[in-house]
């Protein structure tokens, strides 16, 4: 026996595929699984968040304690935006690629977004009420945030009102992906034009100009609202999953063992 | 802690109204988006997932 015989490389095994994941049925418990675990954590982190943010920090030199409403504004604000992206992302994989499941995940994530951008513009309003003096100034940063909300809701109305749901993610992808630019308008807003809005906290090329406790409470709540966005979109996922390919077989199933 | 007394908790330095307003809002909302979704799987599960189409 010549030992060339035995030096093939071996097989990958058979029920590895690398889009293994992208098939809805396959997803289905995988996404389960994530959801529970974020949700977790998400907990977790918004329980130690709350303390450092509402306990620990200490009061601001200017605003008093009506600057701690930052620990439910920047992630909610921030999440509107990284869930904008995503969205219109996953959107434009189903577009581009005719891939259900991508679809379905930028359906998933619209309702949530809109959620954070609401949460925004309240949080922001009720800041800058004490801060500014005003609940709202048609200024850039509030404008284009606003129109983010718009955003979404023209996404979910827009799907809802096409009866052939491939059609309907399709239509919706375009505008996701044309709504994309508003997002670096948000961003830079602060910096393009005189707004009353403060400029970035946080940047990664220079230190942050708020106390330790402050940024660490800050980015703790971040992460929270970041996990609990990962865990509602994927459970979200799981329902649209359900209601698109319930008369699969295994959808049947899973429904008669619950 | 900054706080000695729970009062002076709520009363977040005469901001109470703006700051609880916020966070309640943000509770309010994640309560309930979770509620809503628990609706929409039980609806799901139980029935036969026509009219379900989104």
């Amino acid at each position: 026996m010549s030992p060339i015989a035995t030096s093939l490389p071996p097989r990958p095994p058979a029920s590895f595929h690398l889009f293994a994941y992208a098939a809805p049925q396959r997803f289905y418990p995988l996404a389960g699984r994530i959801a529970l675990a974020s949700a977790l954590v998400a907990a977790l982190l918004a329980v130690a968040g709350l303390v450092i943010g509402l306990g620990i920090a200490p009061t601001d030199a200017q605003q008093g304690e009506a600057y701690r409403i930052i620990f439910v504004h920047v992630p909610a604000a921030w999440m509107s935006m990284v869930i904008y992206l995503a969205m219109a992302f996953w959107a434009g994989i189903g577009l581009a690629f005719n891939a259900r499941l991508a679809s379905m995940f930028a359906r998933a994530l619209a309702p949530t977004g809109a959620l954070m951008a609401f949460l925004a513009l309240w949080t922001g309003a009720l800041w800058g009420k004490p801060t500014w003096g005003t609940f709202w100034v048609w200024d850039a940063r509030l404008t284009s945030e606003l129109l983010l909300l718009f955003l979404y809701i023209g996404f979910l109305s827009l799907h809802s009102a096409i009866d052939d749901v491939r059609r309907a993610d399709r239509a919706a992808a375009v505008l996701a992906l044309v709504g994309v630019v508003n997002v670096p308008v948000i961003y830079f807003s602060v910096q393009w034009w005189n707004t009353l809005h403060q400029g970035a906290s946080v940047s990664l090329s220079k230190a942050p100009s708020m106390a330790t406790p402050m940024i660490t409470g800050m980015l703790v709540m971040v992460g929270a609202f970041w996990l609990y966005a990962t865990a509602v979109t994927l459970l979200r996922l799981r329902t649209l999953i359900l209601a698109r390919e319930g008369d699969a077989a295994w959808a049947r199933r899973l429904r008669e063992a619950a | 802690m900054n706080w000695s007394s729970w009062s002076e908790f709520a009363a977040m330095g005469g901001y109470g109204l703006y700051v609880w307003g916020a966070f309640g809002m943000s509770a309010f909302a994640v309560a309930l988006e979770i509620a809503q979704l628990r609706a929409r799987r039980r609806a799901l599960r139980a029935g036969d997932g026509a009219g379900a189409r989104t």
